[in-house]
């Protein structure tokens, strides 16, 4: 079988940078897509500054001159060179309104072997698959952030994707050293669903006054072995993005045990959304933002 | 030669509490570390502590207490001085 030597990336985010920082630097030629030349530049020079503090940060260091692995990233408004692409993955915003219009210019201009990977931690793949002429060669690919740093994504196989764009996606992460965990279609897949209803059950806990959220987080670092207590991962992600993730659960499941927390969604309408505003079930004014 | 540690704790100071902070402690053991804080950090002692950091010079172990970062930038230094 051949290896991927091209891939698309689609969205110059944080993740679209960490995965072409990850291709280039395992030897990938990358075509990396975003709306404006200002986002591709900004994503061009992370990835340059992210190379050089490599070691400092944990990732695997560039083994190469750090211009050689920067070269092989070529930047593009209007999806040049896509063509060339042999498998495409794709981290714009996780709303479908803005996902379809990409997956119709991709399913035009790329070749019919080309497999799409969906990048994300919410969107249901077998629905991805069916806005395009290819269902069998869509599946989902939850990569985790840093990407660089990370050895383990989520795949997921969506109704129809076939035996062989698992084989063809597990092959581009052998080359980029990681592996994955392959699971069906489903809302929030495994990551989501667990992690997002752990989260809503801690802020429970809090409602009820049955513990702290300093006493539930050390519950999980000091027993369990945590890096990171539910409620801080909460205050990490943002309490604006677990509302909206245990709300959609609770559309796609209509199980009530996906009912977001009554506080959880006052600390949302009050402005208390985590690190990024400062305060969410910690105080971040005084500590590391 | 100038000691750079109180500047270095100043500069700590706009990221987390440094009141408990020793000379010694690790910022990568304790957890306070992100990524923008790194790049801050290495920015801080190139421009304002006025350290040329080579690539060699970027490990953690440079970088990851107050007394590294004041025997680096010494380090650096000499060498500056010496050619």
């Amino acid at each position: 079988m051949d290896s991927i030597r091209t891939v698309g990336v689609i969205g110059a985010g944080v993740m679209g940078t960490g995965l072409a920082q990850s291709l280039a630097q395992s030897g990938h030629e990358v075509v990396l897509v975003d709306r404006t030349e200002d986002i591709l530049g900004e994503a061009v020079d992370a990835v340059r500054q992210n190379l050089r503090l490599a070691r400092m940060l944990g990732g695997p260091a560039p083994t190469e001159d750090r211009e050689l692995v920067l070269k092989r990233i070529s930047c593009t408004t209007t999806y040049e060179g896509i063509e060339a692409a042999d498998f495409v993955i794709e981290n714009v915003t996780e709303d479908w309104a803005v996902k379809r219009p990409v997956y119709e210019v991709l399913d035009a201009r790329c070749a019919p072997r080309t497999v799409f990977a969906v990048n994300t931690s919410v969107i249901p793949i077998t629905r991805v698959g069916a806005a395009t002429t290819r269902p069998d060669r869509v599946l989902g690919m939850h990569f985790m952030n840093p990407v660089p740093m990370k050895p383990v994504v989520e795949v997921i196989r969506g109704h129809h994707t076939s035996q062989a764009t698992v084989d063809t996606a597990n092959r581009l992460l052998g080359q980029m050293g990681k592996r994955s965990v392959v699971v069906a279609d489903s809302p929030g897949f495994v990551s989501n669903r667990v992690l997002m209803l752990t989260v809503n059950e801690a802020v429970f806990l809090l409602h009820e006054g049955v513990a702290t959220p300093a006493q539930v987080d050390e519950i999980f670092r000091e027993c369990f072995g945590h890096p990171m207590g539910p409620l801080a991962t909460a205050d990490l992600i943002g309490l604006d993005t677990i509302l909206q993730s245990v709300q959609g659960l609770y559309e796609a499941f209509g199980d009530s045990k996906y009912r977001p927390c009554p506080l959880l969604t006052r600390m949302v309408d009050a402005g208390h959304l985590g690190r990024k505003s400062g305060k969410g079930f910690f105080d971040y004014a005084s500590t590391l933002a | 030669m100038t000691d750079h540690k109180p500047a270095i704790r100043a500069f700590l100071t706009q990221f987390f509490a440094t009141d408990t902070l020793g000379d010694e402690d690790d910022f990568f053991a304790i957890g306070l570390v992100n990524s923008l804080f790194v790049m801050q950090l290495v920015l801080f002692v190139e421009n304002q502590l006025g350290a040329a950091v080579d690539d060699e010079d970027l490990e953690r172990a440079n970088f990851a207490s107050i007394s590294a970062i004041d025997a680096l930038v010494r380090r650096k230094s000499s060498v500056q001085a010496a050619t």
